[in-house]
């Protein structure tokens, strides 16, 4: 079932019809799930669950082939010293970098790990549609599976919900059978949660395969509450369409802790069909040395020092 | 894939419970009268934590007869301000105690450790800071000029909160010169006992505070005790009926805080997914022992199946076991009684054509166990939709516009609570206007803060408790 036949009445008539979020209500059960205790075995699993969603990324404009073909070879072998370790879920680079990137998964065993390209004018999206479909076509020719592409803010501030309809579906038509379009709203700009909630249905109905919170550039990003409301919209729209959604936080989540308050988010919102890798993302850099500290800790029963976990 | 949570408990081991509790008169803890005790259990495994004392008549009398020269003697000379810095002190004390606090009355009553963690301990600590403030502020509680204390306040409180009810009762009769003889309920004395031993840590003067463990019959010899200037009591409607008709015609003063049966109205603008969380947190807090719970769920009929629906999704994930696991969000009943009388109206309530459906998750062997419940298609006619149940069972009835919604949420013996839930100022506000009901919640439920006063209309009770409402129920006017 399609919640919207392409026209702007329809669109809108769909953004309309969504119940309104509570902020003040929103912000705690999005608290209140962060109290949840996880220990021991359950912890464990988390971990090792949180390493496999990871979209392992570098996005700065001093990145090199050297930088990338490092983290590839972390992607694959998070921990050098122990091969149980899953590997990341994809890597996350920008559009240049995507063939380097290829490459050298390939060339090390890490042929089953997409690369994903962010794209139409990253970090931004302040450039012309032709911009956009040239960046995201030179992103698929390098060997991408995964499209980041960022919404224009600006239009959807200004109610021109069309115009980020409209790019998000030509960008989705682009990507066709060749790779999986994650759309991304920068939170942080739109800011309230009923922004949140209309950008996600608006994304989904135009064909994303993920929504995802922010670019990593804007601060803040994937707050517990707008994960909180994205995953109720996944959940919504499978309700609806029978159609899956995955949700993309990035941003922000640094440590263990937060990553399994974001486990324990997609468990008790969307549900636990929602918990691999699939269906969500983690979007890091420095979140898998935490985690592999804390793995670790777990193993050996004692904390190993910063220099046991690689820095790439 | 699943994400099983591994048990999580918090120790028990924080908490040291002695084998046996004498009463607690004049400061020090003594032995009932002929030495008669009862046991004290975990609802959620009915293990015995602790033999208790009972207090009969001339327990009460020796309790009674401290509290009035505690009062004459000591109290009513203090200074204002050496009042609060007593209660100061026993705010601190009960932060530094929390966890301890939490783990006993999780023990006692069988609510999750979370919230007698994140709820009953810090508010019942709040309130004696709150009132600690208020003692040498009185001349502005409303009174008129010079208020005075009344004297000595017997007190009776309930299982569903025990220190967290002994606090609104203790903290403010306290703060306004008044010493007092309390009675925890029954089933849960064992915070009420270790908060007696706050009083001592505290240097508070003996017999300012006197703990008489017991029963119903206990609770009678304080409430027709002559030497008591004023009664404050929390729990039934049928027992503070039965308290009003001995208090009438003395010069006691009353405060009853009785049952209720909140009606919590949720409109069809709403934000659903936190209407959800409201009502979820409105009915199966605390397993639905709440006097204010929104227990009669109030739906407009345009948005009915979208919200049981949603409801039912979450329901199934309240995770109901081990009171002391961390994650757990719902506990035991707190006695095989209270258990039988839920089990009877939810089996009225089937009889009676309602729909009753659970979350059908699995429940321990031992101890005292009801699942979350919600029945729909509920009417005004039926006894689910009048009578409070007092666990965790919810009522759904529709209505179709907002004046329909005042007149069935009014529609009502009670009077104590009620939410509304609403996208739209000025609808939340008429509606809010129309109710009538002592404490109204727009877009949250059970949320209390010291300085908010809250009580009932109609049989929901007399008086306020907490502010300066409930304040002023513990002075007089002075000349």
């Amino acid at each position: 079932m399609l919640l919207v036949d392409g026209t702007e009445s329809s669109l809108r008539a769909m953004l309309q019809a969504l119940p309104p979020v509570d902020e003040v209500g929103a912000h705690a059960r999005a608290a209140m799930l962060g109290t949840r205790s996880i220990k021991t075995t359950s912890k464990s699993w988390a971990i090792d669950t949180a390493i496999s969603m990871i979209d392992l990324t570098t996005l700065e404009g001093s990145d090199t082939p050297g930088k990338v073909r490092a983290l590839c070879n972390k992607a694959v072998r998070p921990d050098s010293t122990d091969a149980t370790v899953p590997h990341v879920g994809a890597i996350c680079v920008y559009n240049d970098m995507v063939a380097v990137a290829r490459k050298h998964l390939d060339a090390i065993g890490g042929a089953d790990i997409p690369v994903a390209a962010v794209s139409t004018a990253f970090p931004s999206g302040r450039a012309s549609r032709e911009v956009k479909i040239r960046d995201t076509q030179d992103a698929l020719d390098a060997g991408a599976t995964e499209i980041d592409m960022v919404i224009d803010r600006g239009a959807f501030l200004a109610g021109d919900i069309m115009k980020v309809f409209t790019e998000i579906v030509y960008i989705k038509e682009l990507c066709g059978d060749r790779a999986h379009l994650k759309v991304i709203f920068e939170t942080g700009e739109l800011v309230t949660l009923d922004n949140v909630r209309k950008a996600s249905f608006l994304a989904m109905a135009a064909g994303a395969d993920f929504i995802k919170t922010s670019t990593g550039k804007i601060s803040p990003a994937a707050t517990p509450p707008v994960v909180l409301v994205m995953l109720e919209a996944v959940r919504d729209f499978y309700a609806q369409t029978g159609v899956k959604i995955g949700v993309k936080p990035a941003g922000g989540i640094r440590n263990t802790k937060d990553a399994i308050k974001q486990l324990v988010l997609v468990n008790e919102t969307a549900g636990a069909q929602w918990l691999n890798p699939q269906l969500f993302r983690i979007g890091a850099s420095a979140l898998l040395n935490d985690l592999l500290m804390q793995r670790m800790k777990l193993r050996d029963g004692h904390y190993a020092g910063p220099n046991y976990v690689t820095l790439d | 894939m699943t994400f099983e949570y591994a048990p999580a408990p918090e120790s028990a081991s924080v908490v040291n419970i002695a084998d046996s509790y004498g009463l607690f008169i004049n400061g020090k803890f003594v032995p009932a009268k002929g030495g008669m005790t009862f046991p004290t259990i975990n609802p959620a495994n009915e293990k015995v934590l602790s033999k208790v004392a009972y207090a009969s008549k001339d327990d009460v009398d020796k309790a009674v007869a401290a509290a009035r020269a505690a009062y004459t003697k000591v109290w009513s000379k203090l200074s204002p301000a050496e009042r609060g810095k007593y209660l100061f002190r026993i705010a601190r004390i009960l932060q530094e105690r929390a966890r301890e606090f939490a783990v006993l009355e999780t023990l006692n009553n069988g609510k999750p450790i979370r919230e007698t963690r994140d709820a009953d301990i810090p508010l019942a600590a709040a309130h004696f800071f709150y009132h600690a403030g208020w003692a040498d502020k009185l001349e502005h509680a409303g009174v008129g000029n010079n208020p005075k204390s009344l004297g000595v306040a017997g007190q009776i409180i309930p299982w569903n909160f025990p220190l967290l009810m002994l606090s609104w009762k203790i903290a403010p009769a306290l703060a306004a010169g008044n010493t007092v003889v309390l009675k925890p309920a029954e089933t849960t004395p064992l915070t009420a006992l270790f908060f007696a031993e706050v009083c001592q840590q505290a240097d508070l003067p003996p017999g300012v505070v006197n703990i008489l463990t017991g029963d119903g019959a206990t609770g009678s010899h304080i409430v027709n005790h002559p030497g008591i200037d004023k009664i404050a009591f929390t729990g039934s409607t049928e027992v503070g009926k039965l308290i009003a008709r001995s208090v009438a015609g003395t010069k006691k003063s009353l405060t009853l805080e009785l049952g209720g049966k909140g009606a919590n109205i949720v409109y069809e603008d709403a934000a659903i997914d936190e209407t959800i969380e409201g009502i979820v947190n409105g009915i199966f807090f605390n397993q639905g022992h709440v006097c204010c719970a929104g227990s009669r769920l109030l739906v407009q009929e345009s948005v009915h199946d979208e919200v049981i629906e949603k409801l039912q999704r979450r329901m199934s994930q309240i995770r109901v076991g081990d009171p002391m696991d961390k994650n757990t969000d719902m506990g035991a009943i707190n006695s095989s009684a209270q258990l039988a009388k839920i089990r009877e109206l939810a089996d009225v309530g089937g009889e009676e054509g309602a729909t009753r459906w659970d979350n059908g998750c699995e429940l321990p062997a031992k101890g005292f166990w009801f699942r979350p419940t919600i029945f729909t298609g509920v009417t005004q006619a039926q006894r689910i939709a009048r009578e409070e149940i007092f666990g965790p069972v919810l009522s759904v009835l529709t209505f179709r516009t907002p004046q329909e919604a005042i007149d069935k949420a009014n529609n009502t013996p009670f009077g104590l609570s009620a939410g509304i839930w609403s996208d739209k100022g000025s609808k939340v506000l008429w509606t809010a206007k129309n109710l009538k009901a002592g404490v109204i919640w727009a877009n949250t439920f059970n949320k209390f803060d010291p300085a908010s006063p809250f009580g009932g209309y109609k049989e929901s009770g007399w008086g306020r408790e907490g502010g300066r409402h409930g304040l002023s129920a513990y002075l007089k006017g002075g000349k």
